[in-house]
């Protein structure tokens, strides 16, 4: 069996009828890093013995019968600004440079406990800000359909690695298009979900009211099967987690998933998914009521718990009577042809199929780029502060005085698109400006999420480009700050209004540059953004 | 550019910020935010009379923690980075001397 | 000609909350314990980690929002200070400034009238000096100025045992309060020229209690302060130790010509370990000022950091401290919403206060009214003193030991109340082996002593060390056969008519007893015999 060429869940099937094993799957992925590595440059670390011997450990509770689920024993890639115990974790930063963690980033956690096995942390921008993956202090990433190309960023080493083959599923984190972008620009399925379904602990930040951890993968089933996993509320050492793992595992693959009775045993509204908000009153016996129905200690404050996440009951081919708006204005000035083609060609090909397909006017799109950037510089100049030299990572020698060791080590240990966003956010907050500038962009947040409530009144989903243009040649971006800002402009505006969106292949340019297309939900309407991609996926594979 | 950056706004931004920059990042600092001052300020174009800043997207409040211990002797974890300790205390230049 | 200033304080007060764990994570708030084992990856900072709040932080925060008159603020937020130091292990500080939880309350604080108080303050204040500027000629410090407050600062609510004088009332605003996080410990070490950090305390929830400037003098600070405290350990929501920092108070002054309605810049006043040290703060820092501006200087709004040891004030700015927060609405966090049915629970589970307490024991327990006050001063001597009576002690009896006795221990020892370590069981049973007869006077008091000190159980002190009164006749008998056999010279003036010479017989047999006879018995057998 060529295993390479299984998405994860066809994978996690093998091996779950033991016609393969997950040393095996490791080995296959291990001989292909062996291979294109060296040029690609996907990952951070990899550490291939410990790989492997994660694989063996997990084989053998497959064998026992203690792991179950869908992706039991598949190798997976780590984005690197999401924590794992034992393991350099950098964000591609000097500053981070020899940072090993003491605690697992719980979508990692979660994957792991559903019996992924990690090879490696994949190469990002620093501290995911870029679009590129060129910002990294540790080398490019090569596009493995041209190597003269970015893979995209931020999350770009995950883009390459699960795009060349090198993993089966890779973990990136989304803060203005940083999953979907180089999903797109790497012929990947990549997805961010609405804010708050997965735990952002253990991510560490850049924009905290924006980052979400999602996946890239190949297909739109394996999409959904592991985000589920990801969203899924589980509990240190308790008993909750085995019982997430007997539902991803009594959920085979296609059929109806029968998880929900798992994740629905609790009261909840399944529209909303928002049980965070919990009544302020101490109720007696909730506490214990929590912890027996797999309610984690929090970790994350931002982070919803929701119960409706059995992703896979959307996986039907089927959009007929799906209401589908496209807005003019992410067709204006400024998108390449082949890409307006393409993404067009995958409207056209939604109508056909039964889906209502209509252009609107969305308004504001061109307002997002400024707003996200004074918001996420803000976040981040405040985020960074806590890499100072003092409790782990880099320390600039030879500093006397505190403030001298504070500045040396902050300026030798980050890159330039960092301090660039770190001097802008320090200035947007600083006294005076506050208000002209950051409340002001949290106003335009305001009135570009009232836009999107308006649309989403009117369709189930919208449809657009993911980047203006498929991906550029190395090095044309990092000159021009600005200009590679406003390739953000089709995906950011989703992390501003907290929005759930799904990066899917459409096609490729004269060159064989992947294209993506965009589908953007509701908050919580992930399972009608899977449904249409899906069925796109689908109706394309035909 | 009609925002013009100074270098007195650098310098102040660098202490606030801890970040000393050379001449030549000084100078590109300068020019970079200026532009992306420029560039924010069409925001101001926008009427956003009556609308109020959005700093969290969803109305989820009152997210909680028991107030029970559930760590124990963090010292060892949390001194396992530490680029320099002693008697189980990180190590900073003295806070006194300046 | 010399100006009358007025001095215009308010008051940061800190005051760390009782919870068992930190304001974000699930550390021990306990106290000691060796440097950084009371911490975790969230309180120090470390990457990805995020915070969650801690509920019983917000109970005790609007608790004493309540019990000191504040609207409480329905929809709340967290905000972060930015700024760099090595206490402050993310570089920035959670707290609240745009939607803290309490605002605009008052508590009333009592003061003692004092002669010329009603006048301005200008009478305290006066400079009495001349011709400073141009002259050049060197004046003399001839401030009259009395150490503003200092009779009182090392006293408690009277516990020296004045009458009280008479009284006037001041209302002092509460401007806000809001929740915060507490920074860990920096340790100098001197050897290597370094700072150690300890992040124990990182993350130990408090409050900050920002009051209006309504403040005029020391005496006036002390009793706010003093107030705060007892209202905050009547919730139960911290001990408030000022030398143990569970309490702390920064002191914002200006000062200002008497009819003057504009207030002057202000400084902050940090490093105030004691009542002592604040009075001496606010004198020095308001002779400071007056002096600037009579040398026609400008005060300069800044931190200034208190030495009270060299009684100075230094200015702690530098450079690379701008004193530009930057804050904004912590997005890792949740806003708080406070329901009427939240305010009603914490409501209800509010505690008997100082003054309904007095009303009750007025009606309850036949103690004089200065008991009263005095008892209830302190919450923990209230409990105490609730406690013994509980266990079937007289109140009035309860109220002699804790007004005699601990309070002369406390004063003797430098003691606050809350310091006093024995159980109103030992107390209660005390009193019964006095009351019994089972141990004379002079014996109780030197149990009570061990109790004091080590909360040692009276009873069974007394059977080891043997101090109860000998009640067997023969024994005492015996005794008083032989003191009258060794003093034939006293026996003798007795008969003679000399009632003292008695006196001597009764000291001389009870030091012969060790004290473990009642004296009105020995009396008795002496006269009897003789």
């Amino acid at each position: 069996m060529e295993l390479l060429s299984l998405s994860a869940v066809e994978l996690g099937a093998a091996i779950g009828t033991g016609k393969a094993t997950a040393v095996e799957a490791m080995e296959a992925v291990l001989g292909r890093i062996a291979e294109a590595e060296e040029e690609l440059h996907c990952y951070i670390t990899i550490d291939k013995e410990k790989a492997l011997e994660r694989a063996q450990s997990v084989q053998r509770r497959i064998e026992a019968g203690e792991l179950t689920g869908p992706l039991a024993g598949v190798p997976m890639a780590i984005k690197d600004n999401l924590c794992t115990e034992g393991m350099l974790t950098t964000c591609a930063s000097r500053i981070l440079g020899n940072f090993v963690p003491t605690y697992t980033a719980q979508a990692v956690q979660n994957m792991e406990r559903a019996g992924a096995v990690i090879i490696g942390k994949t190469n990002m921008d620093e501290f995911a800000m870029g679009s590129t993956t060129e910002t990294s202090a540790y080398g490019i990433t090569r596009n493995p359909y041209g190597r003269e190309h970015v893979p995209g960023g931020s999350s770009g080493g995950s883009a390459a690695a699960v795009a060349a083959r090198e993993c089966f599923f890779a973990l990136g984190s989304d803060t203005g298009g940083s999953i979907r972008q180089p999903a797109s620009h790497c012929g990947v399925v990549g997805m961010k979900p609405t804010y708050g379904t997965v735990s952002r602990f253990g991510l560490i930040a850049y924009g905290s009211s924006l980052d979400q951890v999602g996946p890239l993968c190949r297909t739109v089933e394996d999409c959904a099967v592991i985000l589920g996993i990801l969203a899924a509320d589980s509990q240190d050492g308790s008993q909750g987690d085995s019982r997430i793992e007997d539902g991803m595992g009594r959920q085979a693959v296609g059929e109806k998933p029968q998880n929900q009775e798992i994740f629905g045993a609790e009261s909840h509204s399944p529209d909303s998914g928002l049980n965070a908000g919990q009544g302020i009153r101490q109720k007696t016996g909730q506490n214990a009521g929590q912890k027996a129905g797999g309610q984690a200690v929090r970790k994350d404050s931002t982070y919803l718990g929701r119960k409706d996440i059995d992703f896979t009951s959307a996986l039907k081919k089927d959009v007929r009577g799906m209401r589908i708006g496209i807005p003019r204005d992410y067709f204006g000035q400024g998108l390449d042809g082949e890409v307006r083609r393409a993404v067009l060609a995958a409207a056209e090909c939604l109508r056909e199929n039964g889906a209502a397909v209509e252009e609107f006017d969305l308004s504001l799109a061109e307002y997002a780029i400024p707003a996200y950037y004074t918001i996420a510089a803000a976040e981040a100049s405040s985020n960074l502060e806590r890499f100072d030299g003092i409790k782990y990572g880099y320390r600039a020698a030879d500093a006397e005085e505190l403030h001298q060791m504070y500045k040396k080590t902050r300026s030798q240990g980050f890159g330039p698109e960092v301090k660039r966003r770190i001097m802008l956010g320090s200035f947007v907050l600083s006294s005076g400006y506050y208000d002209a500038y950051y409340l002001k962009a949290l106003r335009v947040k305001a009135m570009i999420k009232k836009a999107f409530d308006d649309a989403f009144a009117r369709y189930d989903c919208i449809l657009g480009p993911v980047a203006p243009a498929t991906a550029p040649k190395l090095g044309e971006s990092l000159d021009d700050p600005l200009k590679m800002y406003l390739g953000d402009i089709y995906t950011i505006s989703v992390n501003l209004a907290g929005l759930p969106a799904i990066s899917v292949p459409c096609g490729a340019d004269k060159n064989g540059l992947p294209i993506g297309l965009q589908l953007i939900g509701d908050c919580f309407a992930e399972k009608k953004i899977l449904q249409a991609a899906y069925t796109y996926e689908q109706l394309k594979k035909a | 550019m009609a925002n013009i950056i100074s270098d007195e706004t650098i310098e102040y931004v660098g202490i606030l910020a801890k970040l000393s920059l050379s001449e030549e990042e000084r100078e590109q600092a300068k020019k970079d935010m200026g532009r992306m001052l420029d560039y924010i300020d069409k925001l101001n174009e926008l009427d956003t009379t009556g609308v109020e800043p959005m700093s969290h997207v969803f109305a989820v409040s009152n997210v909680f923690r028991e107030d029970e211990v559930t760590g124990g002797d963090g010292r060892e974890e949390v001194l396992r980075n530490a680029p320099e300790q002693k008697d189980d205390m990180f190590v900073v230049p003295n806070v006194m001397s300046h | 000609m010399s100006k009358q200033y007025e001095t215009v304080i308010g008051l940061e007060v800190h005051v760390e909350l009782a919870t068992r764990t930190k304001i974000f994570c699930g550390c021990s708030t306990a106290f000691g314990g060796k440097p950084n084992s009371h911490t975790c990856p969230v309180c120090t900072g470390m990457p990805g980690t995020l915070p969650v709040l801690n509920r019983k932080v917000l109970e005790h925060a609007v608790a004493v929002g309540l019990a000191t008159n504040c609207r409480i603020t329905r929809y709340c937020k967290f905000d972060r200070k930015n700024y760099f130091y090595p206490d402050n292990p993310q570089n920035y500080q959670i707290s609240q400034l745009y939607l803290p939880i309490c605002r605009d309350g008052y508590v009333e604080i009592d003061l003692e009238e004092e002669a010329g108080e009603t006048e301005a303050e200008g009478a305290e204040t006066e400079t009495g000096r001349k011709g400073t500027k141009a002259g050049g000629e060197e004046t003399k410090d001839e401030r009259k100025g009395t150490k503003a407050g200092g009779e009182r600062t090392d006293a408690r609510w009277g516990m020296d045992g004045e009458k009280a004088a008479p009284r006037r009332k001041k209302r002092i605003g509460i401007h806000e309060i809001h929740m915060e996080e507490d920074a860990g410990k920096l340790i100098h070490d001197d050897w290597e020229d370094c700072t150690l950090v300890d992040y124990n305390r990182s993350g130990v929830p408090l409050i900050e209690i920002v009051s209006e400037p309504d403040m005029r003098n020391a005496r006036e600070v002390i009793a706010y302060l003093e107030k705060l405290r007892l209202i905050i350990q009547y919730l139960g929501a911290s001990d408030c130790k000022l030398q143990e920092g569970s309490m702390r108070a920064d002191v914002n002054l200006s000062v200002r010509q008497v009819g003057d309605t504009r207030l002057g810049t202000r400084t902050e006043m940090k490093n105030l370990n004691s009542f002592h040290a604040i009075a001496r703060a606010i004198e020095g820092e308001k002779l400071r000022q007056i002096d600037l501006l009579e040398a026609g200087e400008a005060v300069v709004q800044e931190t200034r950091r208190w030495d009270d040891l060299k009684g100075a004030s230094y200015a702690m700015r530098s450079k690379e401290d701008a004193q530009d927060y930057r804050y904004f609405p912590d997005p890792d966090l949740a806003p708080v919403s406070i329901d009427d049915a939240f305010l009603e629970e914490i409501r209800a589970r509010q505690p008997e206060f100082r003054t309904e307490k007095m009303a009750r024991y007025r009606a309850e327990y036949d103690i004089p009214d200065y008991d009263i006050e005095i008892i209830t001063g302190s919450k923990s001597m209230a409990d105490l003193f609730e406690a013994t009576v509980a266990l079937g002690a007289q109140p009035k009896k309860a109220s002699n030991w804790l007004m005699g006795e601990t309070l002369r221990l406390l004063k003797e020892r430098e003691l606050d109340p809350e310091d006093i370590r024995f159980s109103p069981e030992h107390l209660a049973k005390l009193i019964e082996l006095a009351e019994g007869k089972i141990i004379n006077s002079t014996v109780a008091k030197e149990v009570f002593e061990h109790m004091f000190e080590e909360d040692v159980d009276p009873e069974e002190y007394v059977e080891e060390h043997g101090l109860k009164m000998v009640s067997d006749g023969d024994d005492l008998r015996k005794v008083v056969e032989e003191v009258i056999a060794a003093n034939p010279k006293s026996v003798e003036d007795y008969k003679g008519g000399k009632e003292r010479a008695l006196g001597f017989l009764v000291g001389q047999t009870m030091k012969a007893m060790k004290g473990k006879a009642d004296p009105a018995v020995v009396n008795q057998m002496l006269k009897g015999m003789l």
